[in-house]
């Protein structure tokens, strides 16, 4: 049974710092790992905000249990390691895994990925390509792989490995490699997701990396916007505060109804703040129709009271599931 | 009632702590005293380091101090909200009417500050064969660090030329607020690495004997690399390195010239977990490297317009505006949920912002609302420059501009 069939199966999630991406990638893991399917959760920027958000203690370099789902569906987490990494390449092809530990203890394997400033990407990529491409008895391991990726400024050097390596080896070992990498994250079988909050900054920053990633051919998959919170007033007044904004007039027989005394202002403070959200609301409706106006699948996500636990994170995969099956009718 | 009296007084209770009271931030001291030379904003990704530096450069500007300010990655709106259509690799003069000083932008282009570094240094037929290095063309635009490395050479032109009364600095945005101190001596230390000689000039004196492990190094590195790679790294090292061997020495400089007096550290967040935990690891390193820290500025606050009714007492308020069904009901009752929420978050800033107290009490705190920190043009910047500078205890609310909510009475 496949409630979700899609073609993709390595769903990369970025966006800019603050926007809560690592938060969606958790959340979208869940959502993937629903009715008994395997997907791996990966992180690539070392902080270890997985580990925090399933509340498990730090991650080592290796694929862990953190979450199971509906169904018996399992979301592992990997945290890579950028030296761990090289050394599992080195031992992969070279089969020099004991000398690599030999090169970290003088400082080599340092070295290595600081004279290559893509080394580090190829490595990181690359390990999400082999767990995306790996394969037991036949079937794939994971039925999905889920990217906890660098912020949008980034994305999409990161991503474009080969071209960031272009300039600087023609060929060899890192050429194969990245050129490797390259063939899956370009295939339809990759989405890249942005994560967004309706504020000018990260909605900017999310129209540039959808031309950048668009401009190398690099598959876009959904706009999430990240903590949306609803209105708290009442619509024919929401719009009325955002226009002409409301005094303390307005609320004064409600308030006085209530046997609330209008002491030091309060009317007139209370007045003020609801034409300050208000407004803020209508902002953020005008940002709506700029996240709408780039033409890609978009879901909201409610802001959530509270910190963010294992409870919110299904709340949230929930909305996603909804939206990745209505994605998948469309 | 006496076993009462008697428990109470077996088993008192502890006075309770005091509340973490932070310190005042006055910026307005700060980038007016002419013995401030340098401000180093620093902080998560995010958080409005580049507002909050083009904002006290223009509070500097308009209080008649000759201010550039140094921005890595500015939105283009800042840009904009400067006047600037683009902002480029030297200062380019705000027009900011009726300023008694005068306030410039530059954005940093890393490959152009290295380029330029390299053609005051060589002759050029040098200069020309390191440009055209593939190596260097991929250091100078990728490198893990050189944006950082060139920010402080950069700084450290802009200071040694003595042309500004004030340089305000909005440090790149790192993958952690740490890489901004150490990738300039990560970098400097691989220029000057003595490990890349070795692997790119077997053959040079001194290492004729090349013991057999190291050998089998380099031909690791030489296979993880490949070849040609090797060769690239091998001619740009050797022309840097006639040309001038000297780039640890200029990062220990620029890093030296952060520790001088006249430099000041702001470490700007907003009140989220995430950020303030950024800011925590950087006032424990600033401390520890021992650069001259000013304080906290805690971005994108939302103090309510009154404190006169808690959250509690608002949400039932509005429930009870509903039942006495006036006319207007519905939007009194909005009203009242809005000062809930406002308040509740409000709760919820104040709280973090007293844990970052309680770990760093003494850290001065300026905390600037988020309506001022939304910043579109000039005016708009010149609202968050007098959220950034008014004097403490000046507010509208009489709230101290150190706290979101009245310190709770005990």
């Amino acid at each position: 049974m496949s409630p979700v069939p899609s073609s993709v199966r390595c769903h990369v999630v970025t966006g800019k710092g603050g926007t809560g991406k690592t938060t969606v990638a958790a959340a979208l893991a869940l959502a993937l790992a629903a009715d008994g399917r395997q997907v791996l959760l990966v992180e690539t920027e070392g902080r270890q905000g997985i580990a925090q958000l399933f509340d498990t203690p730090p991650l080592p370099y290796e694929e862990r249990r953190v979450a199971v789902a509906r169904g018996g569906g399992e979301v592992r987490a990997l945290a890579i390691d950028v030296e761990e990494a090289l050394l599992e390449y080195l031992e992969m092809f070279y089969n020099l895994r004991r000398a690599g530990r030999a090169l970290r203890r003088v400082g080599a394997v340092d070295f290595a990925t600081t004279i290559a400033p893509g080394l580090r990407d190829v490595l990181l990529t690359g390990k999400v390509k082999e767990a995306v491409t790996r394969r037991h008895d036949g079937r794939p391991v994971y039925d999905a792989v889920v990217v906890d990726a660098p912020p949008t400024g980034r994305i999409t050097r990161f991503l474009n490995v080969t071209g960031e390596m272009a300039g600087l080896t023609r060929s060899g070992p890192i050429k194969t490699q990245s050129d490797g990498v390259m063939a899956v994250l370009k295939s339809p079988q990759t989405a890249v997701h942005l994560v967004t909050l309706l504020e000018d900054m990260p909605v900017q920053e999310t129209a540039d990396a959808i031309a950048e990633l668009t401009a190398v051919g690099l598959p876009v998959g959904s706009v999430v916007v990240n903590m949306a919170a609803e209105p708290a007033l009442p619509e024919p007044a929401l719009s009325r505060a955002a226009g002409s904004g409301l005094t303390g007039a307005d609320l004064a027989p409600g308030l006085a109804a209530a046997g609330l005394q209008d002491v030091a202002g309060l009317a007139d403070a209370l007045a003020a703040e609801a034409t300050e959200h208000a407004r803020r609301w209508a902002a953020q409706d005008e940002l709506r129709d700029e996240v709408e106006a780039l033409g890609r699948p978009t879901v909201e996500l409610p802001l959530l009271p509270g910190p963010i636990d294992l409870g919110a994170l299904f709340e949230l995969a929930g909305r996603l599931e909804q939206h990745l099956r209505t994605e998948v009718a469309a | 009632m006496t076993q009462t009296t008697e428990r109470t007084r077996r088993h008192p209770r502890p006075p309770a702590p005091a509340a973490p009271e932070a310190l005042p931030l006055e910026l307005a001291e700060l980038v007016t005293d002419p013995g401030t030379r340098i401000v180093v904003c620093c902080g998560a990704g995010g958080v409005g380091k580049t507002t909050t530096s083009a904002a006290l450069a223009l509070a500097a500007a308009e209080a008649g101090r000759t201010v550039v300010v140094l921005t890595i990655d500015p939105a283009r709106r800042l840009a904009q909200s400067l006047g600037l259509v683009e902002l480029d690799n030297e200062p380019r003069r705000v027009d900011v009417p009726e300023a008694r000083g005068e306030l410039h932008a530059m954005m940093l282009d890393m490959k152009r500050t290295f380029d330029d570094i390299v053609v005051a240094h060589s002759t050029p037929e040098r200069a020309q064969q390191i440009l055209e290095n593939p190596f260097y063309q991929t250091l100078s635009s990728s490198f893990a660090g050189t944006q950082e490395y060139m920010a402080m050479e950069k700084l450290g032109q802009l200071r040694a030329g003595d042309r500004w009364d004030l340089i305000v600095v909005d440090t790149p945005p790192s993958r952690s607020a740490l890489d901004f101190l150490d990738a300039p001596n990560r970098m400097s230390r691989f220029l000057d690495g003595t490990m890349i000689r070795l692997l790119t000039a077997p053959s040079r004196t001194g290492f004729r004997i090349a013991s057999a492990s190291f050998v089998f190094f380099s031909r690791i590195i030489s296979k993880i690399l490949g070849g040609q790679l090797l060769r690239d790294i091998s001619s740009f090292v050797a022309a840097l390195d006639t040309m001038f061997g000297g780039f640890r020495e200029r990062a220990t400089a620029t890093y030296e010239l952060l520790r001088r007096p006249g430099t000041w550290f702001l470490v700007v967040a907003t009140p989220e977990p995430d950020a303030l935990r950024e800011a925590s690891y950087f006032v424990d390193r600033l401390s520890a490297e021992q650069m001259p820290l000013a304080g906290l500025v805690l971005n994108r606050t939302h103090p309510p317009t009154t404190t006169a009714l808690s959250a509690t007492r608002a949400e039932g308020a509005a429930e009870e505006v509903l039942e006495a069904g006036a006319a207007d009901a519905e939007l009194a009752a909005g009203a009242l949920r809005v000062h809930a929420e406002r308040m509740a978050q409000a709760t919820r800033e104040q709280h973090l912002a007293d844990r970052f107290t309680s770990a760093h009490p003494e850290v001065a705190v300026r905390t600037v609302p988020a309506a001022a920190g939304d910043v579109h043009d000039l005016d708009g910047l010149r609202g968050m420059a007098d959220a950034l500078t008014g004097p403490d205890g000046d507010t509208p609310t009489g709230v101290p501009r150190r706290r979101i909510l009245p310190a709770r009475r005990r």
